[in-house]
C-alpha cells in the first residue's frame, strides 16, 4: 500500500524533474542563441534531472524495506517491560510472534488484553516508522530535484553523465550473475557448517546408513538419526546409471540418424519432434513414471518372476533417460555438424562406407564433445528431482539392485524442506549439507564439460 | 610381373567378398538410427496420449436434479437473510430432497449410502439458491447438484463394465439409484466449468485449477519483469562494453555454469536468503518469481548474447560515423535489431520457468490454497505444485484431474514455444 503510494509520488516527481529539466536547458540554450549551444541534446538534461530525483530516493527505499522489520523489532523490544525484555530468545521470539499477530489482525478479540495492547502499540510503531521514512524519502526526491535545477546549465555534460550512470546500470546486471553463485555458495556453506557441527562430516560421508527421523522419545524405534550419506550416493549413481544407458546410445544414434543420413524434411519434421521430449515439465515425467510405466514394469517382473518394487531405481532410471534423449541429441548433433566436411570426403574416397565413415572417422573426430555432452547429461540426471521424488521413493537402501527402491540426493533435499520445519534441527540443516555435495558434483562435472566442448570448438574452427 | 597382379586380385577378391557384409553393416546401422529417433518420438506419442486418455473425463462432470424443498423448518432458519444462511441445515435439505425421490430407500445404512451419491456441494448450492433470492424460502425448486466423485468416476468408467460388486467403488443399490436417475433424464454429464472456476478442494468433485492459474500468472509475471530487463542489459555489457579480462572471462564462466546448476540449489538459495536473511514470507509468488528469476536469466543472457552478436557490426559502424555515442548505438540500433531474438529467447526461458516445479517446493509454495491470490504476496501454488500435489492422491477422481492440469500445462507450453517459433521466423532478419 505505502509502496504503492511511494512510486506514484516517485514517478509524478521524476516526471516533472523531465520536463523541468529539459525545459531550463532549452530557456537557457534560447537566451544564447539555439539548442546548439547546448552540450548534450535537451532529452538527456532531462533525463539526468529523472535520475538525479529518483535513483537515490529509490536506492535507500530499498535499503529501508530489508532493515526496516528488523528496525521497528529492535525498536519495540526496547520499549517493553523489562521483565519480558529479559526473557530467553525463544519465548521471546514467540512473544513477538503473537503480538505481530495481533497487530496484523490475525487474533480474535478472546486473546490477552495485554498482547492487544501490545499488537496495537506495535502497530503503531509500524506505521509510524513507515510515515517517517516515506517523508524523509519524499524529502530526498524533492532535494535531488532541486540540485539537478540548480545544476541544469548549457555546458553541463548531461549525456555524458547519463550514460554513466546507464552503464553503471548494466555492469549491476551483469553482477548478479556472480552474485548469485556467491549466494548459493555462501547460503549452502553456512548451514552446512553448523550441520558439521552436529555430525561430524567423516560419519555424513562415509555412514552407510541414512534416516534423518531424530527420535522425539528416547525409546522411540528406528528413529536414530543416522546421517551416513552413502546410500543417497549409490542411488543416485544408480539412477543415473540407468538413464545414461536409455539416453546415450538413443541420443547418440538419433543424433548420427538425424545429421547424416535424414533428407533435409526428414530432419525438419523429426527433430521438433523429438524435441518435444525436452519441452516437458519434469512433474509431467515423474507422474507419468509413477502412475504408468511403474506398473507396467512391475506386471512384466511379476511375469518374469522378479519381485519388482512399486517405486524402483529402473523406472526412474528409464523415464530419466527418456527426459535426456533431446539433450544428448541436440549437443552431440553440433559436434557432429562441426566436424569438416573434408573429412568426411576424405574417407569415402577411400571407399569406406557411410557406416564406416560415422564409426572410424567422425565419432572419434567428435569424441571429445559428445563426451562434453554427455557429462553435462549425467550432471542433469543428478540434479534432477522431481522424477525421483514421485517415482523413486524414500526408502534408503543400499542396493544395486534396479528393481528395489532406492533414494537419491536431490529427493531426500526436497522431503527433508517440504513441509513445516524449524531452521535449526539436524534435519533441515541435512538438507543443505547434501545441497552443498549436489552443487560441488555437479560444478565439477559442469568445469569439465564446458572446458572440453570449448577445447573442441576451438580445435575445428 | 605375376606376384603384383596376383595380389591385385587378392585385393579385390577381398574386397568384393566383403561388400555383402559391409553393406549389410550399413544397413543395420542406419535403421539403428532411425529406430532410436523413432523411440524418442514414440516415447512422445504414448507419453501424450496416456495423458489425454486419463485427462479428458475431468473436462465433464456429472450433475443430478433434484426437488428441494427451501423448508425453513428443516432450514432451522426464519427468513434466508446474510446473517442466517451460513448456520442453515441445508445438508438435511439435500436428504430430504433424497428421500422424497426414493422413498422405499427406509434403512439408516440405506440412507447413508444414497447421500453420499451427491457431493457435499450439494448443500452450497442450496444455500447459494437461497442468498441469490431470499424470497425462495418456503417454495419447491428444481435444482441441478454436483455428484460426489464416485458417482461421477462409474458414470465416465466404469458404466457397462460387468464387475462383481466387491471390485467396485459402489454396490448394487447405488448403482440402481444411478441408474434410475439415468433413466428419468435426472442425471447428465455437462462441461466441467468448476475445473477451472475453483480452487484446491479436498473433494476431488470441487477441485479446480482457478487459484494455480493465478499464482503461475503472478510468479510468471514477477519472473518476466524482472529476468527480462536484467538479463538483456547484462547481455548487452558482456557483448558491448566489458573490457576483455579476467573479470569478465570469469563472470562468462560464472554465467555458463549456473545454465547448469540442478533447479534444486535455486530452491536452497530462495530459501536459505530470501527468506531465512531477509525475511520474505513463505509460498508467495513474488519469492517463487525471485528464484524463478535467478534460474532463468542465465538462458536469458546467453541467447541474448547471440542475438546481440547476430547483429553486424556495419550497422554499428554507420551509427558510430554518423556521431553517435557508444551508448546511443546500443540503444538505437543494436538493441532493437536484436530484440526478437532476445525475445524468443526470453519466451523460452518464460516456458522453463513455467514448468519449474523443485525449486518452488523449496520455497513454500506447496500449501494447499483454496483462494485465488490477488497479489503477488498472497499465499499461492502454481500448476506444477497442483500436480504434484495431486498426483498423490489415490482417487481415481484426483488422477484424471492430474491429467487434465497437464493438459492445460502442456497446451500454455505449446502456445509459447509457437509463439517463440513464430516470432523467429517472422521478425529474425538474416544479413
Amino acid at each position: 500500500m505505502t509502496a504503492g503510494v511511494f512510486f506514484a509520488v516517485l514517478l509524478i516527481l521524476a516526471l516533472l524533474a523531465f520536463v523541468a529539466g529539459q525545459k531550463k536547458a532549452l530557456t537557457q540554450a534560447a537566451s544564447l542563441g539555439g539548442v546548439r549551444y547546448l552540450d548534450s541534446l535537451p532529452f538527456y538534461y532531462g533525463m539526468l534531472a529523472a535520475i538525479t530525483c529518483a535513483v537515490p530516493a529509490l536506492l535507500l527505499g530499498g535499503l529501508w524495506t530489508l532493515a526496516a522489520d528488523a528496525a521497528v523489532n529492535a525498536l519495540f523490544v526496547a520499549g517493553l517491560p523489562a521483565a519480558q525484555r529479559d526473557l530467553p530468545a525463544v519465548e521471546l521470539q514467540i512473544l513477538m510472534n503473537t503480538i505481530k499477530n495481533s497487530a496484523s489482525g490475525h487474533m480474535d478479540a478472546s486473546a490477552a488484553v495485554e498482547i492487544l495492547e501490545a499488537g496495537a502499540r506495535y502497530r503503531e510503531l509500524a506505521v509510524k516508522s513507515n510515515a517517517l521514512a516515506f517523508s524523509l524519502l519524499v524529502a530526498l526526491a524533492v532535494a535531488g530535484f532541486a540540485l539537478a535545477w540548480w545544476r541544469t546549465t548549457p555546458v553541463l555534460q548531461a549525456r555524458v553523465q547519463v550514460e554513466k550512470v546507464c552503464r553503471g546500470f548494466l555492469i549491476a546486471c551483469a553482477m548478479i550473475a556472480i552474485l548469485t553463485t556467491l549466494g548459493i555458495v555462501v547460503s549452502v556453506l553456512f548451514e552446512s557448517i553448523r550441520f558439521f557441527r552436529i555430525v561430524p562430516p567423516a560419519e555424513f560421508l562415509f555412514g552407510l546408513e541414512w534416516s534423518p527421523q531424530i527420535a522425539i522419545r528416547a525409546d522411540q524405534a528406528g528413529s536414530s538419526g543416522a546421517f551416513g550419506a552413502v546410500p543417497l550416493f549409490t542411488g543416485t549413481l544408480l539412477i543415473s546409471l540407468i538413464a545414461m544407458l536409455v539416453a546415450v546410445p538413443a541420443g547418440l544414434m538419433s543424433a548420427i540418424f538425424l545429421s547424416e543420413y535424414a533428407s533435409f524434411t526428414v530432419r525438419r519434421v523429426m527433430k521438433p519432434l523429438l524435441e518435444l521430449l525436452a519441452g516437458i515439465p519434469t512433474v509431467v515425467y515423474g507422474f507419468f513414471a509413477a502412475l504408468t510405466v511403474a506398473p507396467i514394469v512391475r506386471e512384466l517382473g511379476l511375469e518374469l518372476g522378479l519381485a519388482v518394487s512399486s517405486e524402483s531405481a529402473l523406472v526412474a532410471g528409464l523415464v530419466m533417460g527418456v527426459m535426456i534423449i533431446p539433450f544428448i541429441s541436440s549437443l552431440s548433433d553440433d559436434v557432429i555438424n562441426a566436424v569438416p566436411q573434408a573429412m568426411r570426403d576424405g574417407s569415402y574416397a577411400l571407399g569406406a562406407t557411410q557406416a564406416e565413415t560415422i564409426i572410424k572417422v567422425i565419432i572419434p573426430a567428435a569424441l571429445p564433445g559428445i563426451v562434453g555432452g554427455v557429462l553435462l547429461a549425467v550432471s542433469r540426471a543428478i540434479g534432477e528431482t522431481m522424477i525421483v521424488v514421485m517415482a523413486a521413493g524414500l526408502a534408503a537402501n543400499l542396493t544395486a539392485n534396479p528393481f528395489e527402491s532406492v533414494t537419491t540426493v536431490t529427493a531426500q533435499i526436497a522431503t527433508l524442506l517440504v513441509g513445516d520445519q524449524e531452521f535449526d534441527s539436524a534435519k533441515t540443516l541435512a538438507a543443505f549439507a547434501l545441497g552443498l555435495l549436489l552443487f560441488v558434483i555437479t560444478l565439477l562435472f559442469n568445469v569439465l564439460a564446458l572446458h572440453i566442448v570449448k577445447k573442441y570448438r576451438e580445435q575445428y574452427e | 610381373m605375376s606376384s603384383v597382379s596376383e595380389h591385385q586380385q587378392n585385393t579385390r577378391d577381398k574386397v568384393y567378398s566383403s561388400l555383402a557384409r559391409r553393406y549389410r553393416k550399413e544397413r543395420f546401422f542406419r535403421a539403428l538410427g532411425l529406430l532410436s529417433v523413432l523411440f524418442g518420438i514414440a516415447c512422445v506419442a504414448v507419453l501424450f496420449t496416456d495423458i489425454f486418455s486419463k485427462g479428458m473425463g475431468a473436462f465433464r462432470q456429472t450433475w443430478v436434479k433434484l426437488e428441494v424443498v427451501l423448508d425453513p423448518a428443516v432450514l432451522g432458519i426464519e427468513a434466508a437473510t446474510p446473517d442466517a444462511l451460513p448456520a442453515a441445515n441445508v445438508d438435511a435439505v439435500v436428504k430430504k430432497a433424497l428421500q422424497a425421490r426414493f422413498p422405499e430407500v427406509t434403512a439408516r445404512k440405506d440412507r447413508k449410502d444414497l447421500n453420499a451419491l451427491l457431493s457435499s456441494a450439494a448443500g452450497d448450492a442450496v444455500r447459494q439458491l437461497l442468498r441469490d433470492d431470499p424470497a425462495a424460502l418456503g417454495q419447491t425448486h428444481t435444482l441441478w447438484v454436483l455428484a460426489d466423485d464416485r458417482t461421477d468416476t462409474y458414470i465416465k468408467h466404469f458404466r457397462g463394465l460387468d464387475l462383481a460388486e466387491d471390485e467396485r467403488i459402489l454396490n448394487d443399490q447405488q448403482l440402481q439409484w444411478i441408474e434410475q436417475w439415468v433413466k428419468s433424464g435426472e442425471l447428465e454429464l455437462r462441461f466441467n466449468s468448476g475445473f477451472f472456476e475453483n480452487g484446491d478442494s479436498r473433494e476431488p468433485e470441487q477441485a479446480g485449477i482457478r487459484s494455480a492459474l493465478a499464482g503461475s500468472a503472478l510468479t510468471l509475471l514477477v519472473t518476466l519483469l524482472l529476468s527480462f530487463p536484467i538479463g538483456v542489459a547484462a547481455a548487452v555489457y558482456l557483448e558491448e562494453f566489458a573490457p576483455k579480462n579476467r573479470f569478465t572471462d570469469f563472470i562468462e564462466i560464472n554465467i555458463n555454469n549456473l545454465a547448469a546448476v540442478p533447479s534444486i540449489i535455486f530452491g536452497l538459495l530462495g530459501l536459505a536468503v530470501l527468506i531465512g536473511l531477509f525475511g520474505l514470507p513463505r509460498s508467495v509468488p513474488l519469492v517463487g518469481g525471485l528464484v524463478l528469476t535467478l534460474m532463468t536469466l542465465p538462458t536469458i543472457i546467453i541467447s541474448s548474447r547471440a542475438a546481440i552478436k547476430s547483429v553486424p557490426p556495419s550497422i554499428r559502424e554507420a551509427a558510430l560515423g554518423i556521431g553517435a555515442s557508444h551508448m546511443q548505438m546500443v540503444t538505437q540500433h543494436v538493441i532493437p535489431l536484436a530484440m526478437p531474438g532476445m525475445l524468443t529467447g526470453a519466451i523460452i526461458g518464460m516456458a522453463r520457468a513455467l514448468g519449474e516445479t523443485a525449486p518452488l517446493l523449496m520455497i513454500g509454495m506447496v500449501a494447499f490454497i483454496v483462494d485465488v491470490p490477488r497479489g503477488i504476496t498472497d499465499a499461492a501454488t502454481v500448476l506444477p505444485v497442483q500436480i504434484f500435489l495431486w498426483a498423490d492422491s489415490p482417487e481415481r477422481a484426483f488422477v484424471e484431474r492430474t491429467s487434465a492440469t497437464i493438459m492445460v500445462l502442456l497446451a500454455f507450453l505449446l502456445v509459447m514455444n509457437a509463439l517463440a517459433v513464430w516470432l523467429r521466423n517472422k521478425l529474425e532478419r538474416r544479413w
